[in-house]
């Protein structure tokens, strides 16, 4: 096991080495930054900036201050907001990562039973309609459901607030958008695993032992087919972020995605810069323990 | 896709080399589904509108009209039948938008997945073949791309290198080859020992000949059904990146921008934003429809 997280512990320094590359690319790919960064600037003061950024550097020594830089949190100071750009992504962070988990949590409490029953009755209506619609909510932009949920539930019902993020009831149209994105996703992982679990040869004997069939599904069956949805979960954490991040702009929610979407409109390049790192770490951070949580439970995976 | 005209060499051998279905089978299987039917129907519509936009909408999509600014639909109280899902905020025909914006969609999510199979199918051949430190740097790259919330980095890259066609595209295939490579080089990886490729080698043939001719067709089902669902996110995210602010530019409608747009106006006029989602719906649901119905027909085991 030791030498398995060592193995990990490597390889996770080298993809967090890799993703500030590609942070760091971000503002470099457009072949001159400083004319991105200030458009319509007369040449002395881009010649400022330039010095200040240390754009004169070959870009290796850029490349390397950045990363140093990175691993102290240290993205610069925003051009907007004139604070510094990693205090700001850190402050909204909690917004981002409560909204992701509260539209997890909400798709587990759809997702779990739905597919498991929907695995046991594969191939009746009830699993026709749940296959439906997964692929109904799979084929809705993320979006557009939140703005047609606030067409339902704020414009004609005046339930809910419009947007915002400051009592609980504004937080139930963001959630509920953001679970019809993952629900789908989930519900899929866990009636597929449920679907690979059930034919095996031990959940037939735990039957013929007559074992009750609830507690053959929920017993037995369940507990191996958790290891796959935990682990394409955290493989699909990414794309969870990506959601939250069109969540927020939607209901104009103060978290990372917003600051980034923002930012980006007004050519902030050290808050994108800070917030795409911090998203792809929070990624990297939860892949990352459900490797280890893996390797942990599924001792062949150890010795690869 | 016309999965009939697909060469029958491609079809014969499943992934570890036994036959799977023949191609005529595969498309009696296809066409036996409703649903998949369904799709090919809406994405005939789509495509055929999209290709005859200039002529058949009713109205210039950039022509606005200050007198019929939010018009309602025509079965609303106040609508005009000459603007059959009304007007936005400026008098712009919604439909004539809608049909001009299938145009982007299409192109970008097709083109996108062209340049994703590109690369990731050779990246993948490569890989797979060469194996050893090409193969261990290969997929470090795959992982680090996985890091990211794909939407995110193509985001900051669009807007890096400036919002435009060519761009969106480029950023969206880019960002979503690694599939394609993990696939590709899964099947290299299990075909690399198989007899007929054996056989190749022994008979003399070089690698990027046995690469082509005998490796790569056997990899064609999996790809034409990954491309397909594929398709489907491309324009998701076209329209997410458009919706976001950083889409396929000012000068065409974009279903996206469409959308962006009637939110700010969701309060007074509901259509706005809902047709234009509709249609992303519609066309996005069509593709999946069809790209399942493939796998199933198709490749059983991605």
């Amino acid at each position: 096991m030791t030498a398995f997280v060592v193995r990990r512990l490597v390889r996770l320094v080298v993809v967090v080495i890799g993703v500030s590359l590609v942070t760091f690319a971000i503002l470099h790919a457009s072949g001159d930054p400083v004319a991105l960064i200030m458009p319509e600037a007369p040449e002395a003061d881009r010649a400022v900036l330039r010095r200040t950024l240390g754009l004169h550097d070959p870009l290796p020594v850029q490349f390397a201050r950045f990363v140093g830089n990175t691993l102290t949190g240290n993205f610069g100071t925003s051009f907007f907001h004139r604070t510094p750009a990693f205090s700001l992504v850190v402050e909204r962070m909690p917004t981002t990562l409560l909204l992701t988990s509260l539209s997890m949590a909400l798709a587990m409490a759809i997702a779990l039973p739905v597919g498991i029953y929907s695995a046991v009755r594969r191939g009746r209506p009830v699993d026709q309609v749940a296959t439906g619609t997964v692929f109904l909510g799979q084929s809705m932009p993320v979006f557009w459901t939140g703005i047609m949920l606030i067409l339902l539930f704020s414009v004609q019902w005046r339930l809910l607030p419009v947007s915002g993020w400051d009592s609980w009831a504004s937080i139930v149209l963001p959630t509920a958008t953001l679970s019809t994105f993952t629900a789908p996703l989930l519900l899929r992982i866990v009636r597929s695993s449920m679907l690979d679990v059930i034919r095996l040869d031990y959940v037939r004997t735990a039957r013929a032992k007559g074992v009750s069939e609830w507690l053959v599904i929920c017993r037995h069956a369940l507990k191996n087919a958790a290891l796959p949805v935990v682990t394409v979960t955290g493989l699909q954490f990414g794309l969870l972020l990506g959601g939250a991040v069109i969540t927020e702009t939607v209901f104009a929610i103060p978290g990372v995605g917003r600051l980034i979407v923002g930012a980006i409109r007004q050519l902030d390049f050290p808050v994108v810069q800070a917030g795409v790192f911090m998203l792809a770490m929070i990624v990297v951070a939860v892949n990352f323990l459900v490797d280890l949580l893996y390797g942990y439970l599924n001792p062949q995976i150890r010795i690869r | 896709m016309a999965v009939g005209s697909l060469p029958s060499s491609s079809l014969a051998y499943g992934g570890a080399g036994e036959p799977v279905v023949s191609d005529s089978r595969a498309w009696r299987k296809f066409a036996r589904n409703p649903a998949a039917l369904l799709g090919m129907l809406i994405l005939a519509v789509v495509v055929g509108s999209a290709l005859a936009a200039p002529w058949i909408t009713p109205h210039d999509p950039a022509k606005q009209s200050l007198i019929r600014r939010f018009t309602p639909p025509v079965w609303a109280p106040g609508g005009n039948p000459s603007y059959l899902l009304g007007t936005d905020q400026v008098g712009r025909d919604i439909l004539s938008r809608i049909v001009h914006g299938a145009r982007i969609s299409l192109v970008v999510g097709v083109l996108a997945v062209v340049v994703s199979v590109l690369v990731g199918v050779t990246l993948g051949l490569v890989s797979g073949f060469v194996g050893g430190r090409v193969d261990t740097v290969l997929m470090t790259v795959v992982d680090i791309t996985w890091s990211f919330p794909q939407i995110l980095l193509a985001l900051a890259f669009v807007a890096a290198l400036g919002p435009s066609l060519v761009t969106v595209t480029l950023v969206l295939g880019l960002t979503g080859w690694e599939r394609y490579a993990r696939v590709v080089r899964a099947e290299v990886l299990a075909l690399r020992e198989k007899d007929f490729v054996e056989a190749a080698r022994a008979m003399g043939i070089g690698a990027p000949r046995i690469l082509l001719r005998h490796v790569l067709p056997n990899t064609f089902s999996s790809i034409v059904v990954l491309s397909t669902l594929q398709v489907a996110q491309a324009i998701l995210q076209e329209a997410a990146l458009s919706f976001l602010g950083v889409g396929s530019g000012r000068t065409h409608p974009t279903w996206g921008q469409m959308i962006a747009l009637g939110r700010d106006f969701v309060t007074v006029a509901w259509w706005l934003p809902t047709f234009p989602g509709l249609a992303i719906l519609s066309t996005v649901l069509a593709i999946n429809l069809v790209g399942d119905r493939l796998r199933d027909a198709l490749d059983p085991r991605v």
